[in-house]
Parts: structure tokens; sequence; C-alpha cells
């Protein structure tokens, strides 16, 4: 995918959100922000025999921020959650396929900083 | 007149290049650029008098002890101060501010109150709220819908419990400047002490600390043409002598035993350990090169371009600015929203199922980081000022600020880099 499409892909996303909302009986859930800018994500999972069977966002922030949170979604969705804790930074930077400056590295790791925070804290106290 | 492009020549980071275009700097609430006779300083100071200070008795200890002692006298001058000993060097603002909140603290007691403004950095804020755990409690005055402080809200959150009123002299947000000499006169009628925090005024306007009558005045180096890592703060000499010290270690005590220490004379006694002695005499010639300027003349620079900003704001389409219309009470701060994009709130996204934010904003990092494209640094973010942002129910804003340097020309560039980003974002 070439740089100038990764980035379209990201303003779709951006702009038409996949998965946003609020997961019902949801066994995981994460707010997270980046204190720098204020940048903010609600995670919220439904974790069953170790597979992610349902993940949705909310949040508000910049369009990388953002856009990233829904391509997460789609991307760990139906996912043992073992293997979504397992994906790196640098695995989820290239599969976004956009060069980002270290500033903005952050904003696009925002959401799976929180999903892996929530994943390693076990459920939440957030959900049911 | 104040010439900026012959200014820009003493400024060898504007000769660079990124990307093939010239730099706009439009950061200077943040930090400002150096001029070479500043970076030739300290170069100086390094290649030809380094040494400890307050120390040997040999000639280079004694020439250093005099340069950072110079620098201490000339700095001290620039704020109107009439006492060297008044100026005890810090890293920053924030460094000076912790010293006052935790120094001053010692003495407070529980039911006491501090009183702050909605408009301060967090620097003039965290250290009070330190204060918390022995009870002390932490008042804000409101600001009005025009980004000025309300005075009727000030003098009613003002009483008998007040033992110290903080307040910033410019928001480094909203560029509103404060009437600091006015809330001083209210802070000492109620018998409070007054700090004052002039990060964001020092720099661009003249400062006579001794007319604002203020106790303490806290200020960065960095943002007026001088080095990181080293400040000021001014407090009055019956004050700071009777102070607790901040830190402990050499420099600052007049004897040690094993059963205790006694301090050294003021400043001494606030500035523990090896002091920074280079970007000291670095900011001491940055304060020489502002005031072959002027002041004045730097003032008068800046609300041109704050006018001109707040005229030509008008072409773009969405936008939304932050701050007092009026340049006699603004600096040259111009913080700015493309569409209203508010805070993030869970409850409210889970009540209204998605709050809806038209297709027209433009979230700031999104701004800054387009415009960065075009050559131009602004800044987006909170600006450290996170209740501030609260009270415009703001994320975030975009911030351009200006500075001696810069020209109505970056002004017009910074517009239409501004109306290219927002076309190539909603396309």
């Amino acid at each position: 995918m070439s740089e100038d499409l990764a980035y379209e892909v990201l303003m779709d996303h951006y702009r038409n959100p996949h998965n946003y909302g609020s997961v019902k009986d949801f066994t995981h859930g994460i707010t997270e922000y980046n204190p720098i800018c204020g940048d903010t994500v609600h995670i919220e999972m439904h974790i069953s025999n170790g597979i992610i069977d349902e993940i949705k966002f909310m949040g508000r922030g910049c369009s990388i921020s953002q856009a990233s949170a829904s391509i997460l979604t789609e991307t760990v969705k139906g996912m043992p959650a073992a293997e979504a804790a397992a994906i790196t930074d640098q695995d989820y930077l290239l599969k976004l396929g956009v060069s980002l400056g270290p500033a903005r590295e952050k904003c696009a790791l925002l959401s799976l900083n929180a999903m892996r925070k929530s994943l390693s804290a076990g459920g939440s106290s957030d959900g049911q | 007149m104040l010439d900026p492009i012959r200014i820009r020549n003493d400024f060898p980071i504007f000769r660079r290049m990124i990307d093939g275009k010239e730099i706009i700097y439009l950061d200077n609430a943040a930090t400002t650029q150096k001029p070479y006779q500043v970076v030739e300083a300290i170069k100086d100071y390094y290649e030809n008098f380094n040494s400890n200070v307050h120390r040997g008795i040999y000639r280079l200890s004694e020439e250093s002890t005099d340069m950072y002692e110079r620098a201490r006298k000339n700095i001290s001058e620039f704020i109107g101060s009439r006492d060297p000993r008044s100026l005890v060097f810090v890293r920053n603002t924030t460094e000076a501010l912790n010293l006052v909140a935790s120094s001053l603290g010692k003495s407070l007691a529980s039911g006491d109150e501090i009183l702050l403004t909605e408009m301060e950095h967090h620097s003039n804020i965290v250290p009070w709220q330190f204060l918390k755990d022995k009870g002390v409690k932490v008042q804000f005055a409101r600001i009005n819908e025009n980004g000025t402080l309300s005075i009727e809200d000030f003098k009613s959150k003002i009483n008998q419990k007040t033992k110290i009123v903080s307040v910033t002299h410019v928001s480094n947000v909203l560029g509103t400047i404060n009437d600091v000499k006015e809330l001083g006169k209210i802070a000492h009628e109620n018998g409070s002490l007054y700090v004052v925090d002039g990060a964001q005024s020092v720099p661009h306007m003249p400062i006579d600390v001794t007319d604002i009558d203020c106790d303490f005045f806290a200020f960065s180096g960095h943002k007026m043409l001088g080095p990181m890592g080293i400040g000021g703060l001014y407090g009055k000499i019956d004050l700071l002598e009777n102070m607790p010290p901040y830190m402990g270690g050499g420099d600052m005590i007049s004897s040690v035993t094993k059963e205790g220490a006694t301090w050294n004379s003021v400043p001494h006694k606030f500035e523990a350990g090896t002091p920074n002695v280079a970007d000291a005499v670095g900011l001491s010639a940055a304060v020489d090169y502002l005031r072959k300027i002027g002041m004045d003349e730097i003032r008068k620079h800046e609300m041109d371009l704050i006018l001109y900003a707040l005229q030509e704001e008008h072409y773009i389409e969405g936008l939304r600015s932050f701050g007092p219309k009026s340049i006699h009470i603004r600096a040259g701060v111009y913080s700015f929203n493309i569409g209203d994009i508010p805070a993030f709130n869970l409850e409210k996204e889970m009540e209204q199922s998605g709050v809806k934010i038209s297709r027209d904003a433009i979230h700031p990092h999104d701004v800054a980081s387009l415009i960065n494209g075009e050559g131009i640094s602004i800044r987006s973010g909170h600006h450290c000022a996170m209740p501030l942002m609260d009270k415009l129910n703001v994320q975030a804003t975009a911030r351009a600020s200006f500075y001696l340097y810069n020209t109505r020309e970056e002004v017009d560039k910074f517009f239409i880099g501004l109306n290219d980003a927002i076309m190539r974002f909603r396309q």
C-alpha cells in the first residue's frame, strides 16, 4: 500500500470510525489519554475463552489517534487476546503504513497501549 | 522602529532551511531562538573563564564569581529590582514557583487558602496543590467570556484565610495581560503575600517589579532569548531572609556540624550546589540584547503583529480565536481552533451515543501537523493549562506566538498556510 493510500485509509477511519461506541457486558474497559496533548481513547472489550469477540472504542483527539483506534478494533476483533497483547509498536506502525514523526507516533500508539494495558490488567472493574 | 529583518540576521537558526523552506517560527511562548551574542557569551565563558564560583581563591574562580554576580546585577536591574540580592537564580519559572510554594508553604496551616486564577499554567497550580496535604485550600478566580480576569470574582474569593495570591502576568494561552499592579494592591490590602508568574511578560514588555510591588516574581531565561536551564526568582529581601531554604547542599550554608547547619545569606541560601554560571552569563547577554533594542519597541512590534493577526483571522472560515481583542491588554499570543472539538467526556458520549462534531472541525494537532508541512512551527495541545482548557470547553487549541524577529509577512504566510491546510484536510 502506498503511503498516500495509507493516509487516505487513515482519514477515512477518522471521518467514519468503525466500531465506535460501547460494548454491552464488556469484560475489559479502559480510558487512556496522552498527557502531552490530551488525546483520549476509551476501549471496551468482551473476551470469552481467551478470544476478543467484541471491541469498541470512543474517544476524542487528532485524526491519527482516532483513526488508529478504529483500525485497531478492526485488527483485533476475533483475535486471541494473547495474540492481540503481543502486537508490538513496530508491528502496528507498519500496519498503519504512514510515516509519522516521533511526536505523532505517540498519537498512533495511544489505543494500542490502552488495549495492552487493559489486557495485562485482566478483567477491569469498569466492566460488568 | 524595530527592524525584524535586521534582527533576524543575529539568529543563526534562521539561516537553516527545513525541506527547502525557510523557518517560520511561531512558538515563542514555548521557547525563543537565540542570537549569536548569547551563544558567544556562553562559549566565551566556557573557553576562557570556566571554574566554580564562591569557592576558589585563584584567579579563574574570582573571575567566574565576578561574572556570575555581574549577571545577577544586570538581570536584576532589567526587571526593575533595586537590589541584586533579591534575585535568586533558578532553572526556570517552574523551579521559581516551586521554591516559593515549598518555602512559604512550611509556615501555612490547615484552613489557609491560596488564590490563583483560571488562566494559570500548571507550574503555578501544581506546586500549590502540593500543600493540600497540609489542609491548605487552593482557590481559582474566574475568567470572563472575553478571556480577561473577573476582578469581581477575584475580590469575592480573597478573604482572611487567603495567605498567598499567585497570578500570571500574561496568559500563555489567551495572551491576556493582567493588571498585576492592581491585583497586588488588593492582595496586600488583604494582608496576603503576592506572587507574579512573569514567564510570558518579562520577554515581551518593560517590567518593573518595584513598581508592581509584588513580593515574588518568577521568570525563565529561555523565553527571552537566553539559554535553557536558567531563570530567576525575584523576592523582597526581608521576605527571602526570613524564609526557610528550599534545597540543602553546598553554597547555601553558613556552617555545618553533625547536628545541623546554619544558612548562608540571601540569595545564596536558595542556590544550593554548583550554579549554572555559564547560562547566567548567557542570560545576561540576552538582557543586554533586549535592552539595546528596547522593551517598549518590542512590545509595540508585538502589538502590531497581534493586531494584524486579529484583522486577518476573519479570512479563515470556521476559525475561532481566544483571548481579549483589545491589543492594549493582549500580548502576542494567538490561540485558535478550526471548528469546535469539545473535550471528551465518557458519560456525555454514552448519553448521546457519540457527540456530533462538525465535519469541518479540525483537531489542533492536525492543524499544527499540516501547517508544519509549510515550514511553519506552531504549537498545539493544552499548553500546560488544562483547567483553562476545561473552562474554554476545548480539548486543546492551536497556538501561534510572536516575538521581535517575527514579521507581518510571516503572519500572512501563517494564515495562507492555515488556509491551505484546511483545504487539504477537507479534501
